[in-house]
């Protein structure tokens, strides 16, 4: 489904990786691992369109994602490391507003319910401004249990700042989209419990 | 030929690593033109072409005004092209080239600028006066000043080349725009004085003179700008080998020259 | 089709009007920008009422270009622009719904208040029509070019004062026909030429900038 291939990232004049090939089916949860500045997130940004390769091709479905960009994007979906908040929104106005901007059509009550689902009942009307670290993440997150037909997830660091049993309702939620035939991609450096073993690729092992 | 091996020889050049060495080779002419051209080009303008029957010897300042103008609007448009080469073809070389231009241009546009000051003080009385021709020529310095400051600001070279190829085509798109608009603002000045429209009543050696020094201004700008693209060049490739190898051997010829 | 436009304009127009101090410092800005005028060449009323149309206009766009920088740097900054890249609709349809929220919620207001603040500058009441007209057609565009630079300075250091170097050579064209369609009518020989050049250089930013601004906007994430 996804495929990478010789793919390499050029970071201002330094040269992040190279040579970097990954291939990702239905039901696959892949890790991207690695220390701090080896290029992951980067690798992520450059899987889901937003940066262009240095070299290589990315190819969704056999078709390159620069040539059927917005095929791809339809299926796609990224939560990189701003959680893409605003903090003159509700949680709920910021949810409905991600979702309707990538083009899902989602009404106010799934909206509401996935808040409720990840543990923010009582923020739903709060200005964002007011939220903690953590509870901004999990407005952001909460796009996941909306975006069921989206087949790729590509998540950068979702854990950070969530706690114990919010790690494990996202660790299950991952492993269900997988199950269902989904695609995860995500940085980490938490365990989770996943249901499934996640697949490991280390980008440090294709460093320059 | 076939088409496959023509484009492979038109690209060899685009590599920056083949594009260096040529360069070098080739902007040493270039400058030796430019120098025997601007020394005939004065010599004609200063003292062959005859003492204008208005104007007296001031108007002997176009001889370097005109061609500073024609060449400041030349290579905008030169960079702009460039540029959408770079954002298209995906080549580093042109965004190079683009960037390399830029301040020959702005030294041309002020060069205009600044002898078209110095002719109008005795011909209109006053250093500027708000001449159509004059304010586009300092709107284009600005765009100048834009184009390289946005470039330098940045300081991811990708992202530079690119931020700065876009402002440079959505400048171009702007300059007929920016010159028609300010024409229709400017309708209390008289028409030019020292235009093309009046060159059939132009001296032959005066057009002459200045024809030598626009050529010369393009001799010059090509070395420069090739000079300028070698040295952006071995900048943004220092860490690959060529480069290494380049620097190695540069500094063993003045090792075995001292 | 336009569920991002839709989205994208509905939430800036919200957004807008939570931060309305944000709007009101720019009329504001505006309002005292005019009121100098007076203080620095003098309160005679002929001379007033013949810089007024080219005062007005500059005031409206140095407050345009004042506020430019707000368009998109909070989206950048928490990540927004990002996701907005990654809808399926083309971005130049969605930097279009932020330009045109972002001139309803500035550049109208200015239009808005242009009037008044004429009448303080003594200009013919005849020509208020033709001031309100030109400034309606002319900010779109001073927006939707603006826009561009918006894009390309986002997140840079003295990224303010290099949006407006590199903005305010392209916002001259609009300033000679916006105060020119004034200063014409003032002079009797009618505005229509320069009120039609400005709905056609409208139409042109608005077929054109926008692309621009997109492609600016993916260079600037990348």
């Amino acid at each position: 489904m996804l495929e990478v291939e010789d793919l390499a990232c050029l970071k201002g004049d330094r040269l992040l990786f190279r040579d970097l090939a990954l291939r990702l089916q239905a039901g696959e949860l892949l890790r991207i691992a690695g220390p701090n500045g080896v290029g992951k997130t980067s690798l992520l940004r450059l899987v889901t369109g937003l940066a262009l390769p240095e070299a290589g091709e990315i190819r969704w479905r056999g078709e390159s994602i620069r040539r059927e960009r917005e095929a791809f994007h339809r299926e796609l979906l990224y939560l990189g490391h701003a959680p893409a908040i605003n903090d003159l929104l509700s949680p709920l106005e910021n949810l409905r507003f991600a979702c309707a901007a990538a083009g899902d059509e989602v009404d106010a009550d799934s909206c509401m319910q996935a808040l409720v689902r990840i543990g923010l009942e009582n923020q739903l009307d709060l200005p964002a401004r007011v939220l903690s670290q953590g509870q901004r993440r999990r407005v952001s997150l909460a796009r996941l249990f909306l975006s069921g037909r989206r087949a790729l997830w590509v998540l950068d660091e979702p854990f950070t700042a969530l706690d114990v049993k919010a790690v494990a309702d996202l660790a299950q939620a991952l492993s269900e989209h997988c199950a269902a035939g989904g695609m995860v991609m995500l940085t980490t450096h938490q365990d989770a419990p996943f249901a499934l073993t996640p697949r490991v690729l280390d980008v440090g092992a294709y460093a320059c | 030929m076939n088409a496959p091996e023509r484009s492979r020889s038109l690209f060899r050049f685009a590599a920056p690593h083949n594009f260096y060495p040529l360069a070098g080779r080739l902007a040493p002419w270039f400058a030796a033109a430019a120098l025997i051209l601007t020394f005939a080009g004065l010599w004609l303008g200063f003292f062959v072409a005859p003492t204008d029957a208005t104007q007296g010897q001031v108007y002997r300042v176009i001889f370097i005004h005109v061609p500073a103008a024609w060449m400041s609007m030349f290579i905008y448009l030169v960079m702009a092209f460039w540029s959408a080469v770079g954002l298209v073809m995906n080549t580093r070389l042109s965004f190079v080239m683009s960037q390399a231009l830029a301040p020959t241009g702005a030294m041309f546009c002020f060069v205009a600028l600044w002898t078209g000051a110095l002719w109008g003080k005795p011909t209109w009385g006053a250093y500027w006066v708000w001449d159509a021709r004059l304010t586009s020529q300092l709107l284009l310095l600005f765009l100048y000043f834009g184009f390289i400051a946005l470039t330098r600001a940045i300081e991811d070279p990708r992202r530079a080349d690119r931020a700065g190829a876009i402002i440079a085509l959505v400048g171009a798109v702007n300059v007929p725009i920016i010159y028609f608009s300010v024409q229709w603002w400017n309708t209390l000045h008289q028409g030019a004085s020292v235009s093309l429209t009046k060159a059939p009543s132009m001296a032959t050696t005066m057009l002459a003179g200045m024809l030598v020094m626009a050529i010369a201004a393009w001799m010059y700008t090509i070395a420069v700008v090739l000079w300028r693209a070698r040295s952006m060049i071995l900048e943004r490739e220092r860490h690959t080998e060529w480069v290494g190898a380049v620097l190695e051997r540069e500094a063993q010829l003045k090792g075995g020259r001292a | 089709m336009l569920s991002t436009f839709l989205a994208v304009l509905r939430r800036d127009l919200l957004l807008a009007w939570r931060g309305r101090a944000d709007v009101l410092v720019t009329l504001a800005f505006f309002v005292i920008v005019v009121c100098l005028f007076p203080f620095g060449v003098g309160a005679e009323p002929n001379q007033l009422r013949a810089i007024a149309p080219g005062v007005l206009w500059v005031a409206a766009l140095l407050a345009c270009l004042l506020s430019l920088h707000r368009l998109f740097a909070q989206d950048y900054a928490d990540g927004t622009l990002e996701q907005l890249l990654l809808s399926s609709e083309p971005a130049a349809l969605w930097v279009t719904a932020k330009v045109l929220a972002f001139w309803l919620s500035t550049g109208l207001p200015v239009v808005a208040v242009a009037p008044g603040l004429a009448l303080l500058l003594d200009l013919e009441q005849g020509a208020l029509p033709v001031l309100v007209l030109s400034l309606a057609l002319g900010t779109p565009i001073l927006g939707l070019l603006g826009a561009v630079g918006a894009a390309l300075t986002l997140g840079l250091r003295g990224g303010g004062m290099l949006l407006a170097l590199l903005v305010l050579p392209l916002f001259v064209p609009v300033l000679i026909f916006g105060a020119g369609a004034v200063e014409a009518e003032m002079s009797g020989s009618g505005a229509a030429a320069h009120l039609l050049l400005l709905g056609g250089g409208l139409a042109g930013a608005l077929a054109l900038a926008p692309w621009a601004c997109a492609a600016a906007l993916r260079i600037t994430t990348d």
